[in-house]
């Protein structure tokens, strides 16, 4: 049998694969021409999209960065298709401060690079090691942006506190604290005033913790919660006014003011849209809870409120806010109207928020439910260790996509006459020397946009991905 | 139950602002500025410039009755206001007048309860077509397809008219005077209606404006002016007679070149007891001898600010037309200073 000279004993050397089956041609033919109906597909499209680039990149390539007027623009492209960036260029600075003095910019942009050193102790914790890079190099950016407006000192300080906290671990954790600190700062920095007035309300929450703090034992902690929350309002509406204006009538520590009116641009749109974010978080929570309570009355208090300000345009709320409310206070009430903006822009997102966290919420296994009960847990107990971490695990897409849609609505404002990015596009436009320019002011507004959604996109991701635990 | 509680406090709400009233100038003067509601942004009426300054033929209308009330032209607090908000702006106290392009018709006058004190622009709609359309006269667009923004009076006008003369059109509803602009000059329609300024304005921003013309046909009435709330006859009169300075400062020759050589004295009466030199006409409605002396030196005569804003030399180039004096044959009239 062994004399058999057919049986091969070693194996044969591997061949290569045939060459359509590797490489870029194995891959066209996989993933491009797999079928008649693919092929005809891809040819389809890579035709529209050289239609679309062919259309696109001539006006790309010719652009006109340096020009006074659209006529000038037109002058120096001598009837070729081209882009005329001239307009961004030249109203920059309104696109992205409004009419805020000029002097003054260092404050947004300042509020803005501490609005992320606020934000990444929450955002990101631990802070993952690549994405520190991408935080020094944000760091980098944010502190030239403050030395392009004009505060190069003040850019050197942020750099060094920021970055020191962020490369020393220990800190990190302790910036918790400035996160909490943060938003009163952001108020003092933008409107300008006295510090007292935003220290007098921080106070308030001091003094309410206080009181619950020492009475709740001795009352009961309903009482305490009901008398700590009394005793902040009655704090905030009769003595902080009061208070804040002694005070700043021996240390001014101020600020020069800045009213409402001078907001604009994208300044207003991300003053809208975080303040939009960060507060119809917790209301949604608040809301999907009560609105799965057992108590009728906080449940139809929810369920009423919900479905209300779901059934209502965001703009008939922005109208009430612009137009209706000062009808209807006394005359002479000084309602801030990006203040009134802000608290309906919130309450709109929080009835959302509620519904895409009662999504969350309905998705849980009942048995996590029962399990939390099993162990003994009180409600408030159950929904913090338990439920809560689960539901808003599941809502992340949810959530995330109606704070962009958030963010992408605050345009809405320029109807009732703000001047957000959009609103300066009109009026950018209703100058004799820009009118009749579209398409370059639209695709830069756009393009911010598109920044910030993307990057909330794909933090969701981020964000996805470090809780799976799945396998 | 608690709806009515909500309504309740929402009419008490309402009886208290109806009483805001009286005191109109005491308000301006102790707050130290004008709030005037200005369009969000027209050519040549109003709009930002590049360092954040308003500027236009309405903001000029602002500008001098700042300078007759406060002395000071810059001490005005422009508030944007778009078609739909400008109304209950002005209603609600939030802004002092309104100069923003409106048409003064009468339930507005009388069932919005504002009070116009006059008007500072005749316009009217009118239509641009391509020239090699070869059409010269609206009445030769029988079947024209038309480009017309949705929701405006203009849109109501354009049926009256080709109903009048028994023709036939195709509408294409736009939203905003740009998506009008874009649709036209893409072709979607044959002609363009719009207000005659805005139509010379939209014309002035394409890229070859001679191959566009604006038919002469006129087809409605369109008297633009500031407003003030009813009720505050005082304040009215003071903007009334702000803008019928600047009117009669034309007439009467008073620019802002000569009017400091003309505040010493003239043989003219009238335009003594304008500038404050004979007689004190100010004082009859709470203001000084000089306050309007401040208003025309302010941006100019009438003729001046129309010229530097909307006039022929400008990129809208509008013709005074309608809007020049009654001596040269317009509309603009200035009852007597005396």
């Amino acid at each position: 049998m062994s004399t058999k000279s057919y049986v091969r004993t070693e194996m044969l050397p591997e061949k290569a694969p045939p060459p359509t089956e590797v490489g870029i041609i194995g891959w066209m033919k996989e993933n491009l021409f797999s079928g008649w109906l693919n092929s005809l597909m891809t040819v389809i499209t890579a035709y529209l999209i050289f239609w679309v680039l062919a259309a696109i990149l001539p006006w790309l390539m010719n652009s006109v960065w340096n020009a006074g007027s659209l006529n000038e623009c037109r002058e120096i492209l001598q009837g070729e298709a081209g882009a005329c960036w001239g307009v961004i260029n030249e109203r920059f600075n309104q696109l992205m401060f409004g009419f805020y003095p000029e002097n003054l910019y260092w404050r947004p942009v300042l509020a803005f690079v501490l609005m992320f050193v606020a934000l990444a102790p929450v955002l990101f914790n631990p802070m993952p090691s690549g994405l520190k890079i991408a935080w020094g190099v944000f760091l980098v950016i944010g502190c030239w942006m403050l030395y392009r407006v004009g505060a190069p000192g003040l850019a050197y300080v942020v750099f060094l506190v920021a970055g020191g906290a962020f490369f020393l671990d220990r800190l990190a954790s302790k910036m918790v604290w400035f996160s909490a600190l943060f938003p009163f700062l952001a108020v003092w920095l933008l409107w300008g005033g006295t510090a007292w007035n935003v220290t007098m309300a921080l106070f308030g929450f001091v003094i309410g913790y206080l009181v619950y703090r020492f009475l709740s034992p001795a009352v009961g902690f309903l009482f305490g919660l009901i008398l700590a929350v009394l005793i902040t309002v009655a704090w905030w509406l009769f003595l902080a006014g009061p208070v804040a204006a002694t005070l700043a009538g021996s240390i001014p520590l101020e600020l020069a003011p800045v009213e409402s009116r001078k907001f604009g641009g994208l300044t207003l749109a991300l003053m809208l849209g975080v303040t939009g974010i960060v507060g119809s978080l917790p209301l949604g929570i608040v809301l999907a809870l009560g609105r799965q309570s057992d108590l009728l009355i906080v449940k139809s208090l929810c369920v009423g409120f919900i479905e209300f300000i779901r059934g209502v345009p965001l703009i008939t709320l922005l109208f009430v806010a612009s137009t209706l409310l000062n009808l209807f206070l006394p005359p002479g009430t000084e309602f801030d109207i990006i203040l009134r903006v802000m608290i309906m822009v919130t309450l709109f997102a929080a009835a959302y928020m509620a519904e895409v966290i009662r999504g969350g919420l309905a998705a849980l296994p009942k048995g996590q439910y029962e399990a939390a009960d099993a162990l003994g847990l009180d409600y408030w107990k159950a929904q913090r260790l338990i439920i809560m971490p689960q539901a808003l695990k599941i809502s992340i897409p949810g959530i995330v996509s109606t704070f962009i849609g958030l963010f992408k609505d605050t345009t809405l404002v320029s109807i009732i006459g703000l001047f957000d990015m959009l609103g300066w596009a009109n009026a950018i436009r209703a100058n004799a020397e820009w009118t009749g320019i579209v398409w370059e002011l639209y695709a830069f507004i756009a393009f911010v946009f598109f920044i910030f959604c993307f990057c909330m996109s794909r933090y969701s991701m981020y964000l996805e991905r470090k809780l799976q635990t799945g396998h | 139950m608690k709806k009515t509680v909500f309504f309740g406090a929402l009419a008490v709400a309402g009886v208290a602002a109806g009483a805001v009233a009286a005191g109109t100038l005491d308000d301006v003067k102790a707050r130290g500025k004008l709030n005037c509601g200005v369009s969000t942004g027209l050519v040549g009426f109003a709009a930002p410039d590049a360092n954040g300054n308003w500027d236009g033929f309405d903001v000029g209308v602002c500008r001098a009755v700042a300078a007759a009330v406060l002395g000071d032209p810059t001490a005005v607090e422009f508030v944007p206001t778009t078609g739909k908000t400008r109304f209950t702006a002005l209603a609600s106290g939030e802004v002092d007048m309104l100069a923003r392009n409106t048409t003064w018709t009468f339930s507005r006058d009388v069932d919005l309860k504002f009070e116009f004190v006059g008007i500072n622009y005749y316009d009217g709609q009118g239509f641009m077509v391509p020239k090699s359309l070869g059409v010269t006269s609206a009445k030769d667009l029988d079947g024209a397809t038309i480009c017309i923004q949705t929701g405006t009076t203009t849109e109501l006008n354009l049926a009256d008219f080709f109903r009048a003369n028994n023709m036939s059109y195709e509408p294409v509803p736009i939203e905003t005077n740009a998506e009008g602009q874009q649709q036209y000059l893409a072709g979607a329609c044959d002609a363009y209606t719009t207000d005659a300024s805005g139509l010379a304005a939209t014309r002035a921003s394409f890229e070859n404006p001679k191959d566009h013309i604006i038919l002469p046909e006129i087809i409605s009435k369109e008297p633009l002016g500031p407003l003030v709330r009813h009720g505050d006859q005082q304040w009215g009169d003071i903007v009334r007679w702000t803008l019928n300075a600047l009117i009669s400062a034309e007439e009467l020759g008073i620019t802002s070149a000569n009017i400091d050589e003309l505040a010493k004295g003239t043989q003219n009466p009238e335009i003594n007891r304008i500038l404050g030199t004979e007689g004190d006409l100010g004082a009859m409605f709470g203001l000084d001898k000089q306050w309007a002396y401040r208003a025309i030196k302010a941006g100019g005569n009438y003729g001046e600010l129309f010229e530097k804003n909307i006039g022929e030399n400008t990129p809208i180039g509008l013709a005074r037309g309608l809007n020049a004096q009654w001596k040269d044959g317009g509309l603009v009239y200035s009852p007597p200073f005396r």
